[in-house]
């Protein structure tokens, strides 16, 4: 079954998604993401989308969902590299995603990180 | 209509006027330039009597061509096109001379009388009425067109200027490395809002900023609607990972915010540019340094 790759470095995992989220795919993350944080007591995730064209309200919910779901296990959620169609689009949509982190690139999110769990 | 002509008799009158014009043309051409003259709507200070008897002989000739073609006066047809170009350019550079939509108009207007006494003294009786209402509509569907004319190129005039001013109005400019600042003048619709978005975001895409500073010094007066457009506008910047900073609000501003009870939530906000590009260095972790 296709997977996006969680790769760790240092307290973080880092899922950088490059295909097209589908909503079984997005779903599927979230179960897998869900089971490393708890495998691996990371601090930190950083979901990197910026190969990502289009996000859909479904797949933004996730993301949103992911963010609240990493904190109950004790990580803080940085999305990362939002292009600005996608910016604008789930503003129009009313999905501001408030609460989570954002920064424009992976060495931004991981500095983001460093001062959260400082 | 009961008092439109048949179809038959307009096309014979059509050649009657028609012959009439051709035949009389010097007598028309004095009387209209002296229904011209007369008019109070004469403007001698943007055109002289030189030209505009020669544009008046021009126009006659087009006309009595156009109407001898023997077509009931239809403005699609090939003949009357010839008259509409021609009309079409005198209104062009009337209206570049400086003259009024009426002041145009009039000079197609004026050439009822001299026309109507022509039939005066040519038709019987029965004619003459069909010949009035003939010259008449035609007259003024010309005048009309002339309206048009103008009103088609204010109309493109105002386009291009709102063209212009949405390109003008949306400058993004960097100010420090990885600091963006966008001063933000008039007023901002959806149209405009979602275009300063967009080049907000391309810019903080392109440049790697992670502040921009949204500057209101230049907007007059803020309404609910152009609060929740800044607020998308700082939303959307949030969500690809820049902060935003709004500067330069007026008093004003800030007491209609309060009033309308508007809620720009946890946006940064901060009186003068100046001061949110203090607070941006803060941010940054850069400290300004004197000489002394």
């Amino acid at each position: 079954m296709e997977r996006i790759a969680i790769a760790q470095i240092g307290d973080c995992l880092l899922v950088t998604i490059q295909v097209d989220m589908h909503d079984r795919l997005a779903l599927t993350l979230r179960e897998d993401l869900g089971q490393r944080l708890v495998q691996t007591q990371a601090t930190g995730v950083l979901l990197d989308i910026s190969g990502l064209d289009t996000l859909d309200t479904f797949i933004a919910r996730v993301l949103a969902g992911i963010a609240s779901m990493s904190k109950l296990l004790g990580a803080e959620t940085v999305i990362i590299g939002m292009r600005p169609a996608v910016a604008m689009t789930l503003v129009e949509l009313g999905l501001t995603l408030d609460g989570v982190n954002t920064a424009l690139d992976v060495e931004r999110g991981m500095a983001l990180l460093r001062r959260k769990n400082a | 209509m009961p008092n439109e002509p048949q179809q038959p008799s307009a096309v014979l009158l059509n050649a009657v006027l028609s012959k009439t014009i051709r035949e009389n043309r010097q007598e028309i051409l004095q009387e209209w330039m002296g229904e011209q003259l007369a008019a109070d709507t004469l403007r001698l200070d943007l055109i002289d009597e030189q030209t505009l008897e020669l544009e008046s002989r021009e126009f006659l000739e087009v006309l009595s061509s156009a109407m001898s073609s023997g077509d009931a006066i239809d403005l699609e047809s090939p003949p009357w096109q010839t008259v509409l170009t021609a009309l079409e350019e005198l209104s062009r550079s009337r209206d570049e001379a400086g003259f009024s939509a009426t002041e145009t108009a009039t000079f197609i207007l004026s050439l009822k009388q001299p026309l109507i006494s022509r039939a005066t003294k040519d038709l019987a009786r029965e004619d003459f009425n069909a010949e009035v209402w003939l010259i008449s509509k035609a007259l003024d569907r010309l005048a009309l067109y002339t309206t048009e004319v103008f009103q088609t190129r204010r109309e493109a005039t105002i386009r291009r200027q709102q063209e212009e001013m949405e390109e003008l109005a949306t400058p993004v400019v960097k100010i420090w490395d990885g600091i963006l600042a966008l001063p933000l003048v008039g007023t901002l619709d959806t149209r405009r809002s979602q275009k300063v978005t967009e080049s907000l975001l391309e810019a903080i895409a392109a440049t790697g900023s992670e502040v921009a500073i949204l500057d209101l010094t230049g907007v007059p007066t803020i309404d609910t609607r152009m609060a929740q457009h800044l607020m998308r506008t700082v939303a959307a910047t949030r969500l690809m990972g820049a902060n935003c900073i709004l500067s330069g609000i007026r008093p004003q501003i800030a007491q209609t915010i309060v009033h309308l009870k508007i809620q720009l939530g946890d946006i940064k906000t901060e009186a003068t540019l100046a001061a949110a590009l203090k607070s941006a260095f803060r941010e940054s972790g850069l400290t300004v340094v004197g000489d002394s």
